[in-house]
């Protein structure tokens, strides 16, 4: 009853506080404008911030993210006015810009906004005591309760649904920005995304660009954010450790991409950029201040990726269970180490490649600028070399999660372990050579072009191996099909349709046609849907009791799956075939002539029915908390050790360390186990530093 | 087992012909109109023979798994313990490196046909704007036509030396299927043999921009007789035009593309329509209002973000470096727009 009066009191302050905000922004306007401007940004920039704070502080009270919220509102305020005080001592004619503050201040003023979250927050003040020469204790107890969600916690179970929750709402951020461009896409012709629609000083087109850019970057944070989450919860409980290696640091790691995602979504209302995720310049050079937003919150959430990745490998390096020797990991294990060598060498270059533009528009320096013999083309160079790699980040944990969940539902081995395990890694390092396969048409060296062909369909290579040992392990097994399993199941086959449609673009000339349609559209969308929506949704369904102790509805679930599989189907087979036949990405309108109208109008229904299906899945989340069937003991009958003591998890995983004493898989074979616990679970050990070390 | 490999292998062979039948009656690509197009369309067949043939050899066996393979009511025990097979693993990784391979080069001898030279190609030089395109046409006795429809004759390749005055642009005919981007500071070239008279539009398919969405513009191929005759035509009156400054005013806004954002009939468009621009009280951002005259619409083209009508705050025209004359051939031309 008490959380039920916490959420209405949210709800009642997230009014009131849109209210006052709006209010103050548009005070503030009139001060510098000298008109009242009501679907301005200033306004609405400072009802988002407000409100989403005040949601917060109804919930949870002035504390952890709460107060995070308000030190970065101050901390933006503070630092907009260091530089823009600078800029009036300077006598600068352009003290203020089109959205209060001008560009520079704006920029600055978010910097020192990400800094003073992470210190409202609290997640860097054990550091600042051990400076000062205070000790802390290993573990901070957290409360009981949901309310440790909304704190710092060291716990990496915590920190595991802190990211996937934070993921699951950027999806439904990201997904409703779909649902309004798609439904302005059902009919040819401007519907109501028109010239003369305004919204945040945008016009009906250039809103279209924000949004449809604003879908692709935040769905891109939030897959990050959701591989993170499983990784977090997963790995430590996987290979035995109590906790991640750098438990403060894994904290960072999360609270950084909640200021990030405050910034991605502040550049909707500050002018908004019409670039895409990509940010080419010379656009992005020229897009209003919105874009830099957009640059800073994609710069901050890369901290989160590196920092993450780099605790990945420390545990799986350091703290796995006796006995546990490379090839007797969980594979899901192996895909982490894969995918968190990419993050952690290759985020450095989207960073690096957004600062040149950022500096470029601050300060002049003609990086890409062709008029101070900058080159356009370098900045895609950079930029791909993560952002190729970066697929196989989003795509590799869940193959990962494919391989883990299959020999479970299925009774049999994981058919060839070894080579699956080092399929992971083979698409790790081959990712790195194949980042020009984005740019055949850009105008980069012609002959170049032939050696990334050949190294982008040896992808396919190791992508195969996956593929097949999948069928081989499905083959002759005893098969059940509860959720888990039809996610994995879809995943598959949507992976498989990705996949498969993914060597035509690697063919120099059929690219040339293929390039920037909705055939890429597709293309990617079911290798991202395949490699992680259904994965991550599997992997849901499959941890859940082991986070609650209790089993989320079995029926919604498969209504879930069943909803929102041919759904998808349509949609991305329609994108597919109108980009064969002509229609062009990132556009908010096409030809009637082109004959579309219905593919679309059936797609943009696909889209709906899909959202729809993730509500049922949301609701069953939320519901089954509380209400879902009891499930303590082994509910999928895993041989894997997590299953083994009861759920939900303790605090520090297991109180007595397991040794591995055979293989993962051994389904099927009589008398195997995986690990044996020496001792009985509830005999308290004491956890040391060095985890699983003795 | 044995009987099992046998349907399920039959099954695969039966579904990867029926999917490549499926898709191949359905005619998945536009119309062929360049010898590049039937290039590049025989490496798509390949293409769609291989994701078929694949599709069904994995989802196959998969389905049929399912099906037969469940698990029975009231069974509990695990399946049969079979960990792998290395000359199977072996096998399923070599072959599909030779086939992929096969297919990169076959790749690399199909990019070589589509970038077949005709030393005797027309060359027509293209600028992308925003969002805008231009075609400039070979000069003929000194007078140059260019226009913002590209007009081809059937049959003879053509070289497009394209560039762009701001961002990145990309040129693509879908029927012609090849495309190639415009990047500012540099010429890219892209070839193409129209085989096929007809109506077509070139698309940009580089994000751009507000109107992106917009930048498409009338590709016309027709007979070489046809193509010399619009040629005389557009002498012409490019010959006429020249005469006057309302003349040499109009051919200048439509070769730089103003056009794209100005209209001149009174319709909304990303800037302030020229229609009855002259003379015309203008609310400006700041709050003041000015009397377009000449010394304003100069200032305009030189300076766009000097002074900005009220409701454009958030377009950014660039600044355009025309010389005074011309500057004063298209307010002539802004003139005649009543």
């Amino acid at each position: 009853m008490r959380r039920l009066n916490s959420v209405w009191r949210g709800l009642l302050l997230l009014a009131v506080g849109g209210m006052i905000g709006y209010g103050i922004g548009l005070g503030l306007d009139l001060l510098v404008t000298g008109a009242l401007n009501y679907s301005g940004s200033v306004a609405s920039a400072f009802a988002l911030l407000v409100s989403v704070t005040a949601f917060f502080f109804g919930i949870y009270g002035y504390r952890g993210i709460t107060r995070g919220l308000v030190w970065q509102v101050v901390g933006t305020l503070l630092g907009g006015f260091f530089v823009t005080g600078i800029r009036a001592l300077l006598g600068s004619d352009t003290i203020f810009g089109t959205f209060f503050f001008s560009e520079p201040a704006w920029v600055f003023g978010a910097l020192t906004g990400v800094v003073t979250f992470m210190f409202g927050v609290g997640v860097v003040a054990d550091w600042v005591k051990w400076a000062r020469g205070i000790d802390t204790p290993e573990h901070h107890e957290d409360e009981p309760g949901g309310g440790k969600y909304l704190d710092v916690s060291l716990d990496h179970k915590v920190i595991g649904i802190q990211y996937t929750v934070t993921a699951l709402v950027l999806i439904a951020i990201g997904g409703t920005f779909a649902l309004i461009f798609r439904t302005e896409l059902a009919a040819s012709q401007l519907q109501f995304l028109t010239t003369t629609f305004k919204l945040f000083n945008q016009t009906g087109p250039q809103f279209y660009n924000t949004i449809m850019s604003l879908h692709g970057i935040i769905m891109i944070i939030s897959i990050l954010l959701g591989i993170s989450g499983i990784m977090n919860y997963a790995v430590p409980f996987l290979v035995g450790a109590h906790d991640m290696a750098f438990p403060r640091l894994n904290a960072f790691a999360y609270w950084i991409s909640v200021p990030a995602s405050v910034l991605l979504l502040m550049s909707l209302v500050l002018g908004g950029f019409d670039t895409g995720w990509t940010g080419y310049p010379p656009l992005s050079a020229r897009a209003p201040v919105g874009m830099q937003m957009f640059f800073l919150g994609v710069f901050t959430a890369g901290w989160s990726s590196i920092l993450g990745s780099l605790n990945v490998i420390a545990t799986v390096v350091r703290m796995r269970a006796k006995g546990m020797s490379a090839m007797r990991l969980p594979i899901f294990v192996w895909a982490s180490v894969a995918t968190s060598i990419i993050a952690l060498t290759a985020t450095q270059l989207i960073g690096l490649s957004f600062q040149l533009v950022m500096f470029q528009r601050l300060f002049g320096m003609g990086f890409f600028d062709a008029a101070k013999g900058g080159n356009p083309v370098l900045f895609q160079h950079l930029f791909w070399f993560y952002s190729h790699p970066a697929v196989y980040v989003f795509v590799l944990p869940g193959l990962g999660i494919i391989s883990e969940l299959l020999p479970v539902f299925v009774r049999k081995p994981l058919f060839g372990y070894r080579w699956v395990a080092m399929s992971s890694l083979g698409i790790a390092l081959v990712g790195f050579t194949v980042w020009a396969h984005h740019m055949f048409t850009s105008g980069m060296n012609e002959y170049l072009r032939v050696p990334f062909m050949y190294s982008t369909l040896l992808v396919a290579v190791p992508t195969g191996v996956k593929f097949f040992s999948w069928v081989a392990t499905i083959w002759g097994g005893k098969i059940t099909t509860p959720t888990p399993m039809l996610f994995v199941l879809g995943a598959i086959i949507v992976f498989l349709l990705g996949g498969l449609t993914g060597p035509p673009n690697a063919a120099i000339a059929l690219d040339l046609h293929l390039h920037d349609t909705y055939f890429i559209v597709g293309h990617f969308h079911d290798t991202i849907f395949g490699g992680f929506i259904f994965p991550f949704f599997a992997a849901i369904y499959f941890w859940f009791p082991k986070a609650t102790g209790r089993r989320m509805n079995e029926f919604w679930g498969k209504v879930h799956f069943w909803l929102m599989t041919p759904s998808f189907f349509v949609l991305t087979l329609g994108m597919m075939v109108i980009g064969l036949r002509g229609m062009r990405r990132r556009i908010v309108d096409y030809d009637p002539a082109l004959g579309f109208d219905f593919t679309h109008l059936l797609m943009t229904i696909a889209g709906f029915l899909i959202a729809l299906s993730v509500l049922i899945f949301v609701i069953n989340l939320f519901h089954s908390i509380r209400h879902g069937e009891k499930a303590e003991g082994n509910v999928w009958n895993s041989r894997s050790p997590e299953w083994q003591v009861p759920s939900p998890m303790p605090v520090h995983n297991y109180d007595v360390p397991f040794e591995v004493v055979g293989e993962p898989y051994d389904y099927g074979l009589a008398d195997s186990k995986y690990v044996q616990f020496n001792g009985h679970q509830g005999e308290k050990h004491p956890v040391t530093a060095e985890g699983a070390q003795h | 087992m044995q009987r099992h490999f046998v349907i399920v292998g039959i099954l695969v062979i039966v579904m990867a012909v029926l999917i490549y039948i499926g898709l191949d009656s359905v005619g998945l690509m536009p119309v062929q109109a360049s010898t590049q197009a039937s290039d590049i369309d025989w490496m798509w067949n390949l293409e769609v023979i291989a994701m078929s043939f694949l599709f069904a050899l994995i989802v196959v066996p998969l389905v049929y798994s399912l099906i037969v393979f469940r698990r029975r009511e009231g069974d509990t025990t695990d399946a049969e313990h079979m960990e792998g097979n290395t000359k199977l693993e072996i096998t399923w990784t070599i072959l599909p490196l030779f086939v992929v391979m096969a297919f990169a080069y076959l790749g690399a001898v199909n990019l070589a046909e589509t970038r077949r030279v005709d030393p005797e190609a027309m060359v027509v030089n293209v600028t992308g704007l925003q969002w805008s395109w231009t075609f400039e046409y070979p000069p003929v006795n000194g007078l140059t036509v260019v226009s913002d429809e590209l007009h081809l004759p059937v049959g003879k390749q053509v070289l497009l030396r394209m560039t762009s005055n701001d961002v990145i642009h990309s040129f693509w005919v879908p029927e012609f299927r090849v495309k190639q981007d415009l990047v500012p500071g540099r010429i890219t070239e892209l070839r193409i043999t129209p085989t096929l008279e007809g109506n077509y539009k070139v698309r940009c398919a580089e994000l751009c921009g507000t109107a992106h969405y917009s930048m498409e513009k009338p590709v016309i191929v027709s007979s070489q007789a046809d193509f010399d005759a619009w040629m005389t035509e557009q002498l012409a009156l490019a010959e006429e035009a020249s005469q006057t400054p309302e003349g040499r005013g109009e051919a200048l806004v439509a070769a730089s593309g103003c056009v794209a954002c100005h209209s001149t009939n009174g319709s909304p468009g990303i800037g302030p329509t020229w229609l009855n621009l002259f003379g015309r009280q203008e609310a400006l951002t700041d709050g003041s209002v000015v009397t377009a005259d000449e010394a304003y619409i100069h200032e305009s083209i030189r300076a766009p973000q000097a002074k900005i009508v009220a409701g454009f705050e958030n377009q950014l025209m660039p600044a355009y470096d025309f010389t005074d004359e011309q500057i004063a051939d298209i307010i002539a031309y802004i003139k005649t727009l009543k």
